[in-house]
């Protein structure tokens, strides 16, 4: 049986789709875990990558930084973190924010470092103040990469999210781990089959909201480069 | 984005092929295999699994084995069991330090239910090739266990397993995942002795998740080996398995007959005589948790028991 026929048969059996185990139940704490680790790197990495990016200082350090985070063993940070807070059921929020900063800080401080230098001058020499030139001149102009950095940081989370079963959570990372230790793999397929359907989405969520808030006037630029 | 994937995906296919390779070289048990050399009479080959606890035994019985004027070739940390057994089966190793329950259903018997030594014992004497031979089973065991702190146990008055009875539906015990439905774990506590836990949490292989959550009480009982070294260090108690619901993992050597004498035999059952699980548990403290040599703690416990 190939891998979709393992994942199929799991996934069109009635009784897999309900109760704690059941695959809604899975959905919305894999959600969870993605949303939260989400919102907590991108409240760090947002407005540091727009102040590096708008002041230029500090740029290599911080860059470098976050380049260096990257390489960090996200399996290996988990259990760190767990043995660390003495077995707390957050320890997965580190890992995952760890993972998550550095794609939305570094694309977001490259954004706003690439705004053309003439639309900084024309915007001050129409007596805007620093935080005006940031918020109406180089946010809107940064926005197309910021997206792109917060949509690669999502679905890389999405994916790695799988690793809170390791210390006894849910989220599909549950269908693997269970199926692995058990030799069951059409639950480790029906798992990683969720993941993908789970990253496709949020790759057209990303799309449709570039459409939405992005204004009109940089959408062609993006799609040329 | 597209590069990228290109890349990403090469770099899989390539990492991929490179842990295939690396595989390959280790299972290759052709003729350019050093073990393939062979015991000549008067020394022996002691070999060891790749985990600490094993070298440590093979090391034992190397050291008392010299000490007894035999030659010794030590070939440690071979592999798992699926690449040292057609070693030792073809007299490419002498000894080896084995676990019987272990060894009858990984490589002798998978459909063994044998769960006692004895019964353990006498399906691999029964079944095991005609140019192997266990050797006298020593009490030690690295089992898997029902184990609690040791707070909670003097708590509820625990000894054994069938303790917990009155408790469990209280109770939330962890393991690695498979225990939830192995016929030795949460099955066979129920069919043994009736325990129903209130709830079961997946953790890890006797590893950190197991012991962090037992220690801060997420769960009150888990499936920990019985020589994992924190049972020592954090005050664990593993219950008694009086109905054995787990399989018996005695220490137990595994010999290649024709390359061992009785003057061999009497020296690593004399070892087996001497080793219980409270001097494993604690050795194997030494060498993980105070980073001992292999050799230190292999010379301790043959001077602390007068073996050398």
């Amino acid at each position: 049986m190939s891998f979709f026929d393992f994942a199929w048969q799991w996934l069109t059996t009635a009784g897999h789709w309900s109760g704690s185990n059941g695959v809604p139940a899975r959905l919305l704490e894999h959600v969870e875990y993605t949303a939260l680790a989400l919102v907590i790197a991108a409240a760090i990495a947002l407005p540091a990558g727009v102040l590096i990016g708008h002041t230029g200082r500090g740029s290599l350090a911080v860059v470098s930084l976050a380049n260096i985070w990257r390489a960090l063993p996200t399996l290996g940070l988990l259990v760190l973190a767990f043995i660390l807070s003495g077995g707390a059921a957050w320890a997965w929020v580190i890992p995952l924010v760890v993972l998550a900063i550095p794609p939305i800080m570094v694309t977001t401080y490259e954004g706003v470092r690439g705004v053309d230098a003439d639309l900084k001058d024309a915007a001050a020499g129409m007596g805007m103040t620093s935080p005006q030139v940031i918020s109406k001149v180089e946010i809107p102009v940064a926005l197309p990469l910021i997206l792109l950095g917060l949509r690669t940081a999502t679905i890389q989370v999405v994916a790695t999210a799988t690793i809170a079963a390791y210390i006894s959570l849910g989220g599909f990372g549950r269908y693997i781990l269970d199926g692995l230790a058990t030799n069951n793999y059409a639950l480790v397929a029906a798992g990683a089959v969720c993941v993908v359907v789970l990253a496709l989405v949020v790759q057209f969520v990303f799309t449709g909201l570039a459409r939405l808030i992005v204004p009109a006037g940089l959408r062609q630029r993006t799609r040329q480069s | 984005m597209h590069r990228v994937t290109v890349h990403r995906t090469l770099a899989i296919g390539l990492a991929a092929a490179a842990g295939l390779a690396l595989s390959a070289c280790g299972s290759s048990g052709g003729n350019s295999n050093p073990l393939s050399g062979g015991a000549t009479k008067g020394s022996v080959v002691v070999g060891s699994a790749n985990f600490p606890e094993d070298e440590l035994l093979a090391e034992i019985y190397a050291q008392d084995l010299q000490a007894h004027g035999i030659k010794v070739t030590r070939k440690f940390n071979i592999g798992a069991r699926e690449v040292y057994y057609p070693q030792i089966k073809k007299g490419a190793v002498t000894i080896i330090p084995e676990y019987n329950g272990a060894l009858l259903t990984t490589s002798v018997d998978p459909t063994s239910t044998a769960a006692t030594t004895a019964q353990v014992d006498g399906a691999l004497r029964a079944k095991l090739p005609s140019t192997l031979e266990i050797l006298a089973p020593s009490s030690a065991q690295d089992a898997d266990s029902v184990t609690v702190t040791q707070a909670f146990a003097a708590k509820h008055h625990l000894k054994s397993i069938a303790d917990l009875k009155p408790i469990a539906h209280t109770m939330t015990f962890g393991g690695p995942p498979e225990c939830n439905t192995r016929a030795d774990c949460i099955p066979g506590l129920k069919k043994h002795y009736g325990l129903v836990f209130k709830k079961f949490i997946p953790t890890d292989e006797s590893g950190p998740v197991t012991i962090t959550d037992l220690k801060n009480g997420k769960v009150q009982a888990a499936d920990l080996f019985t020589t994992t070294p924190q049972i020592a260090t954090d005050h664990f108690v593993s219950l008694a398995d009086p109905k054995f619901n787990f399989a018996a993992q005695n220490v137990v050597p595994l010999v290649y007959k024709p390359g061992v004498d009785a003057k061999i035999v009497g020296i690593l059952n004399a070892i087996s005589t001497k080793l219980t699980t409270p001097a494993l548990l604690a050795m194997d403290k030494a060498l993980v948790v105070s980073h001992a040599s292999y050799s230190q703690v292999a010379a301790g416990f043959l001077a602390q028991e007068g073996l050398k």
